[in-house]
């Protein structure tokens, strides 16, 4: 029975993450983990007119990357399932348009990563799909403007904000082959703690993470031991503290194991990080770039990756409603022949 | 799991903001200070300048003063440099006449990519908008008040 | 050129009318927007009971410069055209004292749309 417990899903036939694509901005790729990308764009255009074309063509690199790492033809996909934070989700939608592949669009704001991913391991899993690819990004300038203000307004930001990745990432699910099997994924339920302001993303997201994480070792009877590294998205320095206090209130004790991609992708010391980063493509990028070489490498067996996404907009911030998040996760482990 | 009632909701706010760090208050208010203060006695040269060399007096001195601190803001704002000095003078930056200048400019400058009609013309006041509907309304209301009270 | 203490004054005011403001960014929930929309206002009551025009006789740039001024400048406008044109003028004189704010703002941000671009 595919439903394990009550929100996890578990892919009896162990998809492959055939190939994967991170491609990221200037800002990222001077970072710590700025070798282990496919590709850094030194201009944060990248060579296009406006921030949202720069963000969709970023969203085409690393899906094209994927493909043709994987060694098979655009024409070969039988779905892609994207999203990005832009209204109506332009990048993905351009990006669809421009690789002319069967489209599934999603917001599931910075969860998409692992929500699509979740999707195509399902959508192969069940023989809808011989190759099903998950894409997202974001990009620093786009966000701004979408949800705060102008790029070269004079603002003053909060040591509680966050630093929006510029990127994207992109991973191909097969039915074999050789890369990490997708073997579980947990769907998030919407949570809400009442945090109203979009400069403490990481307070409002870290509930939502704890709950789908917890669910997660409900629903399959792991624990923390079964895995090398228990990642979260974007929680960033502040939420990364707050999860590690909610898990510990709830009996779980993850030490060094539980990491998070906003605190892993930028060095503290690099200009306005203030406390990490955030954005679909942080989760995307450090997955696909940094973790799946750690796995190819050796250096992890079993890991969970938990997205996790504030599902507001700039209107219902305004309206006085607070922000609410969900999280989802999907477990990999390291394939033989790896 | 995560409980969601209003008693957990607030546990959870107290949880919360023991971990967001605090606002360098202190530091920020010395920032805000040295460049506000800065930025106004560039306005005092400026003013006393025009008296001198172009014969305004006092009182009509402002406005060349404030078209030519609107210029620089503007010219800073182009060049990416206005941000960098927001962020680190917060107030300082905002609260002269510049931080108007640059909300301005910030916005058109930004929305050229969706064209000279809509995106620069219908996108300039995104930001600066409420300081200047609620600045003619309070206008309004004080100079009504005024008005009839000296009917009265 | 007159140097006198005005350019003293003018320093100190304008820092603490931006000080003021810094505190009601960090110490509340309030936004820059809103901010500044509390300090125009602020400088329109205060012109209101007539105590902005010796503020900026006495520190001169340091009252003139922040955007408090502006809602000065405002309120100014309004009641020079009541006094001449009666109560009609409240709306009809706003914006003939700020129009070089105002003006320069407009056209000033136009042009640097056509010139440059944003840097993210």
């Amino acid at each position: 029975m595919p439903l394990l417990g009550k929100q996890t899903w578990q892919f009896h036939s162990q998809p492959v993450l055939l190939s994967s694509a991170a491609v990221v901005g200037p800002k990222e790729g001077a970072g710590p983990l700025g070798a282990e990308f496919d590709a850094c764009e030194k201009d944060p255009y990248v060579g296009q007119e406006s921030w949202e074309k720069a963000e969709r063509r970023l969203f085409e690199m690393a899906c094209q990357m994927a493909v043709q790492k994987a060694g098979i033809a655009e024409s070969a996909v039988d779905v892609l399932y994207g999203g990005d934070l832009l209204n109506q989700i332009i990048s993905a939608n351009f990006a669809a348009r421009t690789l002319s592949v069967p489209f599934l669009g999603l917001f599931g704001a910075c969860s998409t990563s692992m929500e699509s991913l979740a999707l195509a391991a399902m959508t192969v899993d069940a023989g809808f799909a011989n190759y099903a690819l998950a894409a997202t990004s974001s990009h620093n300038s786009t966000a701004e403007r979408q949800f705060r203000y102008p790029t070269e307004y004079g603002g003053q930001k909060p040591p509680s904000s966050q630093c929006t990745v510029t990127g994207a990432g992109a991973g191909l699910v097969a039915k074999t082959g050789s890369g990490p099997r997708l073997t579980h994924a947990t769907i998030g339920k919407v949570v809400d703690m009442g945090i109203t302001s979009p400069f403490e993303m990481g307070p409002a997201m870290a509930p939502a993470a704890v709950d789908t994480i917890t669910q997660h070792f409900q629903d399959t009877g792991r624990t923390p031991e079964d895995y090398d590294l228990i990642v979260t998205g974007d929680l960033a320095r502040i939420g990364h503290k707050i999860a590690t206090e909610l898990f510990e209130e709830q009996g779980i004790f993850l030490g060094d194991k539980f990491k998070d991609c906003g605190i892993l992708i930028f060095d503290p010391d690099q200009a306005e990080v203030f406390s990490g980063g955030s954005g679909c493509a942080c989760c995307a990028t450090v997955t696909y770039g940094h973790l799946m070489k750690r796995m190819a490498k050796g250096e992890l067996d079993r890991i969970l990756v938990c997205a996790t996404g504030a599902l507001l907009s700039p209107l219902s911030n305004q309206q006085g409603e607070s922000i609410p998040c969900v999280a989802h996760c999907v477990a990999f482990e390291r394939g033989e022949g790896q | 799991m995560i409980k969601q009632g209003v008693q957990a909701k607030q546990a959870y706010k107290k949880l919360a903001q023991r971990h967001v760090p605090k606002r360098p208050v202190v530091a920020n208010v010395a920032k805000a200070f040295l460049v506000g203060g800065t930025i106004c006695l560039i306005g005092q040269f400026l003013n006393q300048f025009f008296i001198t060399y172009f014969g305004f007096n006092e009182k009509t001195a402002g406005n060349p003063t404030v078209a030519v601190l609107i210029f620089l803001a503007t010219l800073l704002t182009g060049l990416g440099v206005y941000d960098r000095l927001g962020q680190w003078a917060g107030a300082g930056s905002a609260v002269p006449v510049t931080g108007f200048a640059n909300a301005m400019a910030s916005a058109a400058i930004e929305h050229r990519s969706e064209g000279y009609v809509l995106g620069v013309g219908g996108q300039m006041f995104k930001v600066a908008g409420p300081v200047i509907v609620y600045g003619v309304v309070a206008a309004f209301v004080v100079a009504l008040a005024k008005q009839l009270l000296t009917i009265m | 050129m007159t140097f006198d203490l005005t350019f003293l004054w003018a320093f100190l005011v304008g820092g603490g009318i931006c000080v003021i403001g810094q505190l009601m960014l960090d110490l509340t929930k309030l936004t820059p927007a809103h901010v500044m929309t509390i300090l125009v206002c602020s400088g329109a009551v205060l012109d209101g009971f007539g105590l902005y025009e010796p503020l900026i006789k006495f520190a001169g740039a340091g009252a003139s410069v922040p955007i408090t001024s502006f809602g000065n400048a405002l309120v100014h406008g309004a009641m020079a055209e009541a006094e001449q044109n009666g109560i009609i003028g409240i709306i009809t004189g706003i914006f003939e004292v700020t129009s070089a704010g105002v003006s320069a703002a407009i056209v000033f941000s136009f042009f640097a749309a056509m010139l440059f671009r944003a840097k993210g």
